[in-house]
């Protein structure tokens, strides 16, 4: 009982901490609540605040080739997850679940991402309603 | 009732996750953990706020603040000019026009504490109260002399602070001479350089701070209001080493090549 309450405030938490991607750029452009699952060969893993950039080519359905670019959040968030400068680099054969953008373009944010090895590495949550991030009220 | 169940669960998650995320903690390169020191809690030190301290995710505003009701006139104008990536005043990504995320600006205070409140370390001296932020890597001097404000300062990014104990166990700190290029939030909420900033940092243990921001603002605000409210803060062990969180000018640039340039909608 004990073990399955503290899942639940730890689902709760994982929220929280979700809510900080695309805090510094907005999340207008994506088409939130959508998921893609692209198979592709890493050609770029850039470790950058404020967030990282995995590129990569996939077939992505369009009939060609597209080079894409996902974004995550800051090395200081995904560190903790698990994450790290050295978690891709060219050439390695991923599997890439992400919200993409409204336009159609090959860009978006990264959900999770399983690696070559098996091994599954997550950067966020879906968005849904329930986790769309409210505007706090002032406190007068 | 559920809606305040929801609110205790989230809360309660928000202090117990860290605690168990500390079983990932290095020597090297933390992001930033709220587990406490080890070791019996012992009574706060008195006029004493030395420390690495963390707010978790309650430090973070992603969305920043719906204050509209609140704006003068000139308010009003100057955040129509300001165009967020978050918050009621969204706006495209291609319209984007934040300082911080777009161009590389500094975040400036008080938006160090009301969109990125990372993990900090308080040090003290004789004379000052030392800020040094794992955000930006910006630190802060609150002067704690007895000196007063400057009456007519050029601005600063991070203005000008002076401290005082209103008791052994609270921190009041003014700050003036702020510069009105940075904004006060993720929603893009503007500032004057006349603004007035109280931070109040209060000692309700020897592991927890509570830190209550209010801002005066006559010239874009009707009345002072309160975005940080006795926020909880919680210290951080001694040895712990703060990765850097750098939002430069390159970085930012080369966010609006690979991303924003081609995620606009219009």
């Amino acid at each position: 009982m004990k073990k399955t309450l503290f899942d639940i405030l730890a689902a709760a938490a994982l929220l929280l901490v979700s809510v900080p991607l695309l805090a510094h750029h907005g999340a207008a452009a994506l088409d939130t609540g959508k998921e893609v699952t692209l198979k592709g060969t890493v050609t770029e893993w850039i470790w950058s605040n404020p967030h990282c950039f995995l590129k990569f080519d996939a077939n992505d359905g369009t009939g060609t080739v597209r080079n894409w670019a996902v974004e995550t959040q800051s090395p200081t968030s995904m560190t903790p997850r698990g994450w790290s400068r050295t978690s891709f680099k060219a050439g390695d054969e991923v599997t890439v679940t992400i919200e993409p953008v409204k336009n159609g373009q090959p860009i978006g944010r990264i959900l999770h991402v399983i690696l070559p090895n098996g091994q599954k590495l997550i950067a966020a949550n879906p968005t849904t309603p329930e986790s769309r991030p409210v505007a706090p009220v002032p406190v007068q | 009732m559920r809606l305040h169940f929801i609110v205790f669960i989230i809360a309660s998650a928000t202090l117990l996750v860290p605690g168990r995320a500390h079983a990932q903690m290095k020597s090297w390169n933390n992001a930033g953990l709220s587990e406490p020191p080890k070791g019996p809690s012992g009574p706060a030190p008195r006029r004493d706020l030395s420390g690495i301290w963390d707010a978790g995710p309650g430090g973070i505003q992603p969305t920043g603040y719906n204050v509209a009701a609140l704006f003068t006139p000139r308010g009003g104008e100057m955040a129509k000019a300001n165009k967020p990536g978050n918050g009621p005043r969204i706006a495209d990504v291609s319209e984007d026009n934040d300082p911080l995320s777009t161009l590389g600006d500094p975040a400036g205070f008080p938006r160090i504490l009301l969109y990125e409140l990372r993990p900090f370390q308080i040090v003290q001296t004789a004379k000052q109260v030392l800020m040094l932020y794992m955000f930006e890597k910006r630190w802060r001097v609150i002067w704690t002399d007895g000196r007063a404000l400057p009456k007519d300062p050029d601005p600063r990014w991070y203005g000008y602070s002076v401290g005082r104990w209103e008791d052994d166990y609270t921190l009041v700190v003014q700050s003036f001479g702020l510069d009105d290029r940075t904004w006060l939030d993720n929603a893009g909420n503007p500032h004057s350089t006349s603004m007035r900033v109280e931070e109040r940092y209060h000692r309700v243990d020897r592991e927890t701070l509570a830190l209550t921001v209010t801002l005066e603002d006559p010239l874009i605000y009707t009345k002072p209001w309160t975005p940080l409210n006795k926020l909880p803060i919680r210290l951080m062990p001694n040895d712990t080493d703060l990765m850097e969180m750098v939002p430069s000018a390159s970085e930012a640039l080369a966010y609006r090549k690979e991303i924003a340039s081609q995620a606009k909608t219009k």
